[in-house]
């Protein structure tokens, strides 16, 4: 019994920095990467968006919503 | 799903249900044996006639009652164990789904193409059609294709909850502020239900979990149709 595997189907890869049950640092440090790559790239640098993918496949909306709006605010509890 | 006085396990969907129905079996065996063996001591232990006075020790039965016990645990931890990496083994997953617990409905969010995300709340009683079951069916069914890797993220909103398909043989708790990841795996399609497993409040019982295993072409139509 083999897996069917499709290109239409691709979502952020396991990430060995986060071999445990517990994934809540993978999309942190995602969402956290994200943005110090375009921090430090700039907005249109492509290689950027993988982070951006991981961190949308990997974090609930809300925290996402939540992230955003700290940033916004200069509340965000990391230094970007 | 469970039936009627059911006594085992519900059917399995997953690789890892199998192998969890083939531990409890292998387990229940050792178990029955010993029981009926000890049973059988103590009865004819009780019901003989025999006197033996001089009795201080016996060297040989001690040894075998010491060392055959341990053998017994070894057969029972050694499969336990390789279950339990086994179900913590991560495989590469074709899509991510994030589901949330609510005080008192389940949410879910597909991200890795379109922004998919919905609640699913228990179908009122009253509202159910024929062929459906009472107080496990929802409005909103999670959809996931079969014969593909799926890795399930688990979180809560509010306070704990707990999410889990017993014929996929996972249950995960879901706790607010922490991700936990679960492997699902289905080998079959299929219709497959759970029940809120962390005490959370006054709907508990009223927050099922439907899962609609299907072709991973009929996933992806569903998907583009959203």
């Amino acid at each position: 019994m083999s897996a069917i595997v499709t290109e239409e189907l691709v979502t952020a890869p396991v990430d060995p920095r986060f071999p445990n049950q517990n994934q809540t640092r993978y999309c942190w440090q995602s969402y956290v990467d994200f943005h110090r790559c375009q921090k430090i790239k700039g907005e249109d640098f492509a290689p950027c968006e993988y982070f951006q993918k991981v961190y949308k496949s990997v974090c609930p909306n809300s925290w996402i919503e939540k992230w955003d709006s700290q940033r916004e605010a200069g509340t965000f509890p990391k230094k970007i | 799903m469970a039936t009627w006085a059911q006594i085992g396990f519900q059917n399995s969907a997953s690789p890892l249900m199998e192998q969890l129905i083939f531990f409890h079996d292998h387990a229940l065996l050792i178990l029955i044996l010993i029981t009926t063996l000890v049973g059988y001591f103590m009865l004819s232990l009780v019901t003989n006639k025999f006197v033996n006075r001089y009795l201080l020790d016996g060297q040989m039965i001690e040894i075998i009652w010491t060392v055959l016990p341990a053998v017994i645990l070894i057969i029972l931890a050694l499969p336990s164990l390789r279950l339990l990496y086994l179900i913590d083994e991560t495989t590469e997953p074709s899509i991510t789904l994030k589901t949330v617990g609510h005080q008192w409905y389940w949410s879910y969010e597909y991200s890795d193409f379109k922004d998919i995300e919905f609640d699913s709340y228990m179908m009122p009683s009253n509202d159910l059609e024929k062929g459906q079951f009472r107080l496990l069916e929802v409005d909103n069914r999670v959809i996931l294709p079969y014969l593909t890797q799926v890795r399930l993220l688990v979180t809560a909103g509010d306070v704990i909850h707990s999410w889990t398909i017993p014929s996929l043989g996972i249950k995960a708790d879901a706790v607010p502020g922490r991700l936990n990841q679960l492997n699902v795996f289905f080998n079959r399609p299929g219709v497959f239900y759970g029940q809120c497993s962390e005490i959370c409040g006054a709907n508990h019982s009223f927050m099922p979990i439907t899962v609609e295993a299907v072709n991973p072409a009929d996933f992806l139509s569903w998907v583009k149709s959203f």
